[in-house]
Formats: C-alpha cells, sequence, structure tokens
C-alpha cells in the first residue's frame, strides 16, 4: 500500500484544540466517504451493529440531538435518547452515578451536552466508553465545527483552493460561544487565516493571542474574506447587557444585504443555526444563494457518522 | 506479473466475460461493473473500455467502498473509508464484481453484502486478477486473470496506474498477513 501511515486511535472527542491536523482531517475524509450513505434509498451500513449509543443531553438542543440519533442510525448502532428533565439528574443524581449507571447496562458512546465546560472531559475519566462531546458550555462544540470546515472544503472542491487558503471571519458574541472556538481551532489548524468580529464586549483585542486577528468593524473585514460565519445571538448566555440594544447590534453587526454586496462575490455564509432572523442575520441573506445553512445541517450528519465510526472504532480496538 | 501480463491477464478476462454473456444468453445492454476500491476500480474500469467496442456502449463502472460491510469493521488499526461511487441502480442489471485479488473471500462477502443495498442485480459474477488458495468462505471467481500457488503467509501486492507508478504483481515471502490481503 501506497497510503501514508496515518491512524485514527482516539476513543473519544472532546475538543478540536487537542486534536492535530491529521486528526482532523481523518474525520473530514472520513465524513466525506460516508456522505453518500445518506443519499441512497437504503441509508444504511452495517459498521456499527450491535454497538449502543447514549444520546446524553443536559442542554436543550432539538438539531444536534437529532443528527447524532440519524448519524448512529445510519451506522446500524442502537441509539438511546436520555430525557434529562425525566430522569433521576432531575432527583439530585450526580453525573458520575448517572453516567455509571448507564454504561453499566452496556453502552459503547455517551454523546453528551453540558451547560459546564469540561464536562465530556470529566465524564470520559468516569466512563470507559466513548464520550463524545455534543457541546458544553461556553467551551466547544467539536463536531459543529468539524461540520463547518467539511461545508467550507466542499465549497472548494471545484476549485484548486484549499483551507489553507482561506480567510475566514467569524461574526458575533466570540466569547460565549463554543462555536467560535470548535471553529476556531479546526481552521487554524488546517492552516487558515481566522478573523474574529463583534463588540468588544464580546470579541477583547485578548482573543489575539489565540493565533487569529480581532475587529470590531465588520464593514472593514467584508470585503477581505471568503467565509462569513454568522453566530447566533444567545439570549441565554447573556449575563449582562453586553451590548445596548438588538437594533444597534443588528446595525453594527447583522449580515444584511447590502453587507454582502461588498463582499467577495464567492463568498460563503455560514450559521450554526438556530438563527435570529433579523438580527444577526437577514431573511433575504440566510435564504440567499450564498448561505450554506442547510447544506451545514446535511453535513453535520455526515461528520456525526464519521466521529461515531472512528471513535467507537477506536474504542473497541483498545484491546 | 509485469505490466505487459497484467494487460493480458485483463484482455482474457474481458474474452471470457464476452463468453459468458454469449453462452449464457445475456442481454448486455444492461451490464454493469462494479469494482471493490481501490485495485478493483482500476481493473473494472479498465474492462469496461476493453468491453465497449464488442458490445457498442461502455458498461458503467461502479467504486464500491466495503469498509462499513467488513466481518471485523471494528480491526485495529481502523480503516479510514473511501467512499463508494455508485451512480446507477443495480436493479435488474446482469453485474460484473470486480477484486484485484480473491484470498480467503472475505472482502468478496462485504462487497454482495454491499451491493445489495444498491438494488437486486440480475445476477452477480466475479472477476479477479489474481486467485490465490485460502479460501474462508464458500465463494469462488467465475473470470480469472492469473492463478497463483503462494504460500500462505505470503502477501500478494498489486500495482495498478495511476494510484501506483507502474503496474506489477508482486509475491512478498513470508508476511503474517493473517488475512489482511483482500
Amino acid at each position: 500500500m501506497t497510503e501514508a501511515r496515518y491512524h485514527w486511535n482516539r476513543p473519544h472527542l472532546l475538543t478540536l484544540e487537542e486534536l492535530s491536523a491529521d486528526d482532523i482531517a481523518a474525520l473530514l475524509d472520513t465524513a466525506r466517504a460516508l456522505k453518500e450513505v445518506s443519499t441512497r434509498s437504503i441509508k444504511k451500513v452495517p459498521a456499527l451493529r450491535g454497538k449502543v449509543v447514549v444520546n446524553l443531553f443536559f442542554e436543550d438542543s432539538t438539531r444536534t440531538r437529532t443528527s447524532f440519533r440519524l448519524a448512529a442510525q445510519r451506522l446500524s448502532a442502537d441509539v438511546v435518547d436520555f430525557a434529562v428533565s425525566t430522569s433521576s439528574v432531575s432527583k439530585g443524581e450526580s453525573l458520575a452515578d448517572t453516567a455509571r449507571n448507564i454504561e453499566a447496562m452496556g453502552v459503547d458512546a455517551m454523546v453528551i451536552r453540558h451547560r459546564s465546560s469540561g464536562t465530556p472531559e470529566l465524564l470520559s475519566r468516569l466512563v470507559s466508553c466513548s464520550v463524545i462531546n455534543a457541546g458544553d458550555g461556553s467551551h466547544e462544540h467539536p463536531t459543529q465545527g468539524l461540520l463547518d470546515v467539511f461545508t467550507i472544503q466542499e465549497s472548494l472542491q471545484k476549485t484548486d483552493r484549499r483551507i489553507s487558503d482561506i480567510h475566514c471571519a467569524i461574526v458575533g458574541d466570540i466569547i460565549h460561544s463554543r462555536v467560535a472556538r470548535s471553529n476556531l481551532w479546526a481552521l487554524t489548524k488546517l492552516g487558515a487565516k481566522v478573523t474574529l468580529v463583534g463588540p468588544s464586549t464580546m470579541c477583547p483585542r485578548s482573543l489575539e493571542k489565540l493565533g487569529v486577528s480581532v475587529s470590531h468593524n465588520l464593514d472593514e473585514v467584508l470585503p477581505h474574506v471568503d467565509v462569513i460565519n454568522m453566530l447566533r445571538v444567545q439570549f441565554e448566555r447573556l449575563t449582562s447587557a453586553a451590548f445596548p440594544s438588538l437594533r444597534e447590534y443588528h446595525h453594527l453587526f447583522g449580515l444584511t444585504e447590502a453587507r454582502l454586496a461588498c463582499c467577495r462575490p464567492d463568498v460563503l455564509v455560514l450559521h450554526p443555526g438556530p438563527m435570529n432572523r433579523g438580527l444577526e442575520i437577514t431573511s433575504a441573506v440566510a435564504d440567499g444563494p450564498r448561505a450554506a445553512i442547510l447544506r451545514q445541517v446535511t453535513n453535520g450528519l455526515a461528520v456525526r457518522m464519521a466521529v461515531l465510526y472512528l471513535c467507537v472504532g477506536a474504542a473497541a480496538t483498545r484491546g | 506479473m509485469n505490466a505487459n501480463q497484467i494487460s493480458e491477464a485483463i484482455e482474457g478476462i474481458k474474452k471470457k466475460i464476452l463468453l459468458h454473456l454469449k453462452t449464457e444468453a445475456v442481454e448486455p445492454s444492461k451490464l454493469a461493473l462494479v469494482g471493490i476500491r481501490r485495485r478493483g476500480e482500476i481493473i473494472a474500469g479498465r474492462l469496461s473500455s476493453l468491453l465497449q467496442p464488442h458490445l457498442g456502449f461502455k458498461p458503467p463502472v461502479g467504486a464500491l467502498d466495503i469498509t462499513m460491510y467488513r466481518d471485523d469493521p471494528m480491526r485495529s488499526p481502523l480503516t479510514i473509508p473511501l467512499g463508494t461511487e455508485m451512480n446507477f441502480r443495480l436493479d435488474d442489471r446482469p453485474v460484473i464484481l470486480v477484486d484485484d485479488v480473491l484470498f480467503t473471500g472475505r472482502s468478496v462477502r462485504a462487497a454482495l453484502d454491499a451491493m445489495v443495498d444498491f438494488g437486486r442485480p440480475q445476477f452477480i459474477r466475479l472477476a479477479v486478477l489474481v486467485e490465490r488458495a485460502g479460501r474462508e468462505y464458500p465463494i469462488a471467481a467465475d473470470f480469472i486473470g492469473r492463478n497463483t500457488e503462494v504460500d500462505r503467509n505470503s502477501l500478494i501486492r498489486v500495482h495498478l496506474r495511476p494510484l501506483d507508478h507502474q503496474d506489477g504483481v508482486f509475491i512478498e515471502p513470508d508476511k503474517k498477513g493473517k488475512g489482511g490481503q483482500r
């Protein structure tokens, strides 16, 4: 064989920060191969037959949970949705007890979302099965970062450009955003240029130490970027009045058709969803030809299939 | 085997396929080739081009990634899948499955499983460039380029352009392949 001697051997996906560029490339390659499965009339392959995946969502999520569920099912795994509100967690059971009890039922992977940063890492030390981070506090959302990069990579397919040639703006409430953090790691590890844009309260200059540029002026940045990732204003994570009014935020940082007209004609617009239409992005842009928002959702499924296949596989072969 | 011998072997497979279609009175207009990635896909592509002048059309070629269908998908090291490219349905088609080496038969079993997900073919026949002893599943090839007798622990490496620098089949003695050969 002439293939490179790279081997994936990580049983968990906790952060993108800890991955190498090769790890990220392996995940993206696997996702590319698995995307085809969802286009078949029989949307299923037997790779994870007999494996059990538990969705452990301590925070609301519709699309990520559904996406992980479908991803596991397309690999023929059995999936259990652990509904936190109806579980013994509401009776005061600790995370450790909950996790160990679920593991005792014979589980191969736990997909966890939690409001506290670092919970997936903690969980991975409590259990011996795979742990996959589906979003922890304002820390990371690795599969979102991967699917965003996957979508960018796909948009470059018919060009001779690579991720390392790309300049990406991430716009919005950066410090509260796990999506921003995971995107930042994935993009910079693959060599892309990243500019973080937002009001100084949400996007402080101190972020420059992560090896990216910081700007508080969206209009200055837009003409120079290939990709604009518009973050959702997260009302549920805003503890203080970080900006004076929604109208002012929209005026300064909302992506409108007028702003899009100042961008490169082939600019790619991403949004992790759910959107606040009329706030960070207008409907005309969100539903327009430059937006890849629904492609992101489709790609999310392929990316999560890749994560489950590789992590569960690595855990199973660990011996 | 050198490049010429490989060309002759593939030419021989082509003749056997044409004879088979004739004796079995198969309507060839729906003939399709499916190659197991990656070298089976290359052989299938070459067969398709060789068959074109005889059939008056170029039979479509599918590329099958069997990673997700292996009977040991969770073996170490984990295989990074390449993806399947099948731009046509297999329903009611005579289909030739193509691989480079037939050894244990496990890859072919996985491929049969995978193909069923793309429709119900009229029939499936198996063509291989190199056949060697060592079957672990009840599988036999219908069209064989070359039989070889090698030690059980030897590894047969097939090199094919454009994936490799040049065409060639090489035998590496006494490698603990442990059924790893496709």
